[in-house]
């Protein structure tokens, strides 16, 4: 673990600048993509990338330049470059970056059980092919596939101000997935749609629950063959947190991104709803909804002890009892709207610059079971497993779709319905949180896919939620 | 600054060539190899306000090495530094892991590979200008205005070489400035340069249109009851249904396993109008013209008159299920989609449309119901309502949630003369290449929910 921190501080030291701050930040990232489809083990694919980025603070201005050529030739030219960049850019900046704060820390950060025994590519593709073939025969069964992302990344943050930040860390990402098909109509069922992640181990399999699972998921993709579709109702809507984690991410999270707020995303990713002005009053949220960007659960994805930018990671409430508190902005983005925010200043890898993402951002617990959530709803609708997701540009009109419902009728669940589909607008959906289920019901989930910035990143991010309750929601089916 | 991804002044293509030579001394007589080769050097421009936000350069590449022992493969892709012996010790590194694992994996019995000694080189030279220049200029044209928006320029690489011969050569210098101009309310209009050389005189006209669209939104907005609407899908908001239906809808593995969106449409329960017709235009688009397995793409249509003729059909899946191959990628995704012209000349459009909604972006379309292609997005920038065939105020977002079997099917009305090529501006990872030649659409019924 962090072998190369030497060398690269000796090349570091090396480098020379005329530039007022400078740093580096390098990244190795390892990546083991297996899969089993249909009992036929898939061409494994692995990849070693390796680079890093060098920042210039120069004339006011910060500019990047990336490269993989990690020789003190090489690292000198990128800075060089850099400088060159802000010398000719200086003038046309946005942001005047003097005078912004630079980080001196050093710290370590490590992913739990790094240092316990972990299975090899063959043994991983055992324990695929083992579940592959847990998927019963019957023709109905048209694809099914299990699979699992193991990425393993060390990153070393160095500048001119003596900063050493060092991550080292191991993410998992396992899923399986059943399609059945009656001649008319397919439904699938997955374990987690790739939401599953977590950072550590061989245990987080365990706890996520991937080794017998495709049973469970065969017999309910048949189920759905049989259902009736979701009715078009307006209904109370209880949301299982593989659906709850969509939810949040798209309709609390990326509107509460500062630089959406301050306009950089106009372009691509789009604005947001909110405006600074909001922060303090706004009622986001029924007095139920309380929402967190917590860096400290140490399974979940995002859990860091510093950001890429040098800033260190604390938990902080983004929303208390309903009221929006504080927004997703980065040092930089706090220094250019004066309001406090969160280190969440991050890149994908050594080739893109850090921008304002979602880290870990979760609903906090209720007090209710998710017996007692249930038994709460005259007449509504069980949602899980997220299948489709779309929001506009501002995160206000949304719809979401689901692979599993089942109908809510006096208390009870009853039978299941297909194609759940449910659709609403954020500043008032958040507002008809009715019930928060309590520890028993959360889970803690994870993406590797939230996408954004220009250039394009595509980056991990993590959810914990309980299941939750919603009033009086559009939902419907669908056609087939 | 003219850049390679190259730490030496070596051509990429000599880098590439080198390694590939090399590899063909490493593989032993029992082994084959294929080598796919990806590399650019991007200058990267964000822009807010008109001023420059965030900018910077990367150079990277990249190597992904496919190791084949009789039947049994794996693949290891490994960055390179441009360092001759720094990159052949990493992909000995990648050739060392794969034999390790390869040999404990059992025969692939959808393993097709393309053994011919084909070669292709394609070199498309470009003259762009330098960042400091580009952001001159943009911040100039732009001056007093609301402008966002991004330019990534400069040299993309690809490379494929086999150890039965093939030799495959995609050079391209380009670019594409992907912008929107703001007015207060906060509405706007968006627009793309793309091209292999920078000429701001063309962004400065492509501007002034933009300030002219701009205008519109000086009007009171319109609020739209949810319903149904005649409507126009200017070729920026077709290519999003597009880009949706590109996930797989056309894959020859997706339609075996019944998980495409058109899986009636390719078994004929359901038709498109007939004046929908797409095809996959592999032949003078603007990515390389082989795979990074080794095949050379192909010209197939794809549907034809409204009724589904082709498919995408990768060598695994040909091999899976009997088909024949057709130069598809193993993700079986359209790279060159091109719809064919209708007759709806571009002054006609709005008086043929009438009464309804001119749509000029779509925007994070996902389906509601994909076995009957089902969709649902939302509006998004130029979004007008039109009268008598007159732009009378422009329209808030909004949600539509319909099947393509009735906007592009039985609702369909026309198509326009007119095409633009949509260049993808996509970064993921690294810049695209892919590109779609699309028309506008007239429906007279395009059904809105939100």
């Amino acid at each position: 673990m962090f072998d190369v921190t030497t060398s690269l501080q000796q090349r570091f030291t090396l480098l020379r600048s005329n530039a007022d701050n400078w740093s580096l930040r390098y990244v190795s990232e390892t990546t083991h993509a297996l899969s089993v489809t249909r009992n036929v083990i898939d061409p494994p694919f692995f990849q070693k990338d390796e680079g890093a980025m060098i920042y210039v603070r120069l004339k006011g201005i910060e500019t990047y330049v990336a490269t993989s050529d990690l020789t003190v030739a090489g690292l000198q030219r990128a800075l060089e470059r850099a400088e060159q960049y802000a010398e000719a850019l200086a003038r046309y900046s946005l942001i005047d970056f003097t005078d912004m704060p630079v980080a001196t820390a050093k710290a370590d950060y490590v992913s739990p059980n790094l240092d316990k025994a972990f299975p090899d590519t063959r043994e991983w593709l055992d324990i695929l092919a083992a579940e592959s073939a847990a998927v019963p025969r019957n023709e109905r069964f048209v694809d099914w596939s299990a699979e699992l992302n193991i990425v393993e990344t060390e990153q070393i943050y160095l500048n001119n101000h003596g900063a050493c930040l060092r991550q080292s860390q191991r993410f998992l990402f396992p899923d399986m997935r059943v399609t059945a098909y009656d001649g008319k109509d397919t439904q699938t069922r997955t374990l987690g749609f790739g939401r599953l992640g977590q950072q550590g181990g061989r245990e987080t399999i365990d706890r996520i629950g991937l080794v017998g699972c495709a049973p469970r998921l065969a017999d309910e993709a048949l189920q759905l063959l049989l259902a009736p579709n979701t009715p078009n109702e307006t209904l109370d809507l209880l949301l299982m947190p593989d659906q709850m984690i969509l939810q949040i991410h798209e309709s609390i999270g990326h509107p509460l991104e500062l630089d959406r707020i301050l306009g950089d995303e106009r372009n691509y990713a789009g604005t947001s709803f909110v405006k600074p002005d909001m922060f303090g009053t706004y009622p986001y949220g029924s007095e139920l909804l309380n929402v967190s960007f917590d860096p400290d659960i140490p399974e979940e994805i995002a859990s860091y002890s510093h950001d890429d930018d040098g800033c260190p990671a604390r938990k902080e409430l983004l929303i208390e009892r309903g009221i929006l508190k504080r927004p997703l902005g980065g040092a930089l983005s706090q220094r250019r709207s004066g309001m406090a925010g969160v280190a969440n200043s991050r890149a994908c890898s050594w080739n893109r610059p850090p921008i304002d993402r979602m880290a870990n951002l979760n609903v906090e617990n209720g007090n209710k079971s998710l017996a007692q959530l249930i038994a709460g709803i005259e007449r509504g609708v069980l949602m899980a497993s997220n299948r489709s997701w779309s929001i506009d540009d501002a995160r206000n009109k949304f719809q979401f779709g689901c692979e599993w419902g089942q109908m809510i009728e006096q208390g009870q669940l009853t039978h299941v319905v297909k194609n759940p589909n449910y659709r609403g607008v954020s500043a008032q959906f958040w507002r008809s949180l009715s019930a928060v289920g309590d520890a028993s019901t959360r889970e803690v989930m994870g993406t590797a896919h939230c996408g954004k910035g220009e250039p394009n990143q595509a980056i991990r991010v993590g959810h914990a939620s309980p299941a939750c309750v919603f009033s009086h929601v559009d939902v419907f089916g669908g056609e087939a | 600054m003219t850049t390679t991804p190259c730490a030496s002044t070596e051509k990429p293509v000599d880098v590439f060539t080198a390694l590939v030579d090399w590899l063909r001394t490493a593989v032993s007589t029992e082994e084959h190899f294929t080598l796919w080769y990806s590399a650019e050097a991007s200058d990267f421009i964000r822009f807010n306000q008109a001023k420059v936000r965030q900018a910077g350069h990367v150079q990277q590449a990249e190597a992904t090495l496919k190791l084949i022992q009789g039947e049994r493969h794996a693949n290891f892709k490994v960055a390179l530094s441009g360092d001759p012996v720094a990159d052949r010790s990493s992909l000995q590194d990648a050739l060392t892991s794969l034999r390790k694992i390869v040999a404990t994996l059992p025969a692939d019995p959808y393993l097709l590979m393309d053994t011919s000694p084909w070669r292709s080189e394609n070199i498309q030279p470009g003259d762009l200008a330098s960042a400091g220049e580009i952001s001159e200029q943009v911040t100039t044209l732009a001056k007093g205005q609301d402008l966002v928006g991004f330019y990534a320029g400069g040299p993309v690489y690809r490379g494929f070489a086999s150890s039965w011969g093939s030799f495959g050569w995609h050079e391209a210098s380009s670019c594409t400035f992907d912008w929107s101009l703001f007015e207060p309310q906060g509405n706007a209009v968006k627009s793309m340069y793309a091209s292999t050389y920078w000429d701001s005189s063309k962004v400065a006209m492509q501007m002034d249109s933009a300030q002219r669209q701009l205008a519109h939104f000086g009007k009171p907005t319109r609020q739209l009851s949810p319903g149904e609407y005649r409507a126009y899908l200017a070729p920026a908001a077709l290519n999003e249904v597009v880009g949706l239906l590109n996930w797989g809808s056309f894959s020859a593995r997706q339609l075996a396993t019944k998980r495409s969106a058109l899986q009636k449409l390719h078994s004929g329960q359901m038709s498109l109008s007939p004046l929908v017709s797409w095809r996959e235009q592999a032949s003078g688009s603007l990515s390389p013209a082989f795979t990074p397995a080794g095949f050379q793409r192909q010209d197939k249509q794809l549907v034809e008159a409204g009724k589904m003729v082709g498919q995408l059909v990768s060598p695994r899946s040909a091999r899976e299920y009997g088909l024949t191959q057709n130069g598809a990628s193993n993700g079986e995704n359209s790279q060159s989609l091109v719809m064919e012209a209708g007759t709806l000349a571009t002054e006609d459009i709005l008086k043929t449309l009438g009464t309804g909604l001119y749509i000029g972006n779509l925007w994070y379309l996902n389906y509601s119901d994909m076995t009957v292609a089902r969709l649902t997005g939302m509006t998004r920038f130029a979004c007008f309502w039109v009268e008598n065939g007159e732009i009378v105020a422009p329209v808030s977002t909004m949600r539509f949630d319909d099947s393509i079997f009735n906007f592009l099917g039985s609702s369909l009305e026309a198509v326009t003369q007119n095409r633009d090529l949509c260049v993808s501006d996509s970064t993921y990872g690294q810049r695209h290449t892919d590109s779609t030649l699309l028309p506008g659409v007239l429906t007279s019924r395009f059904t809105l929910t939100l």
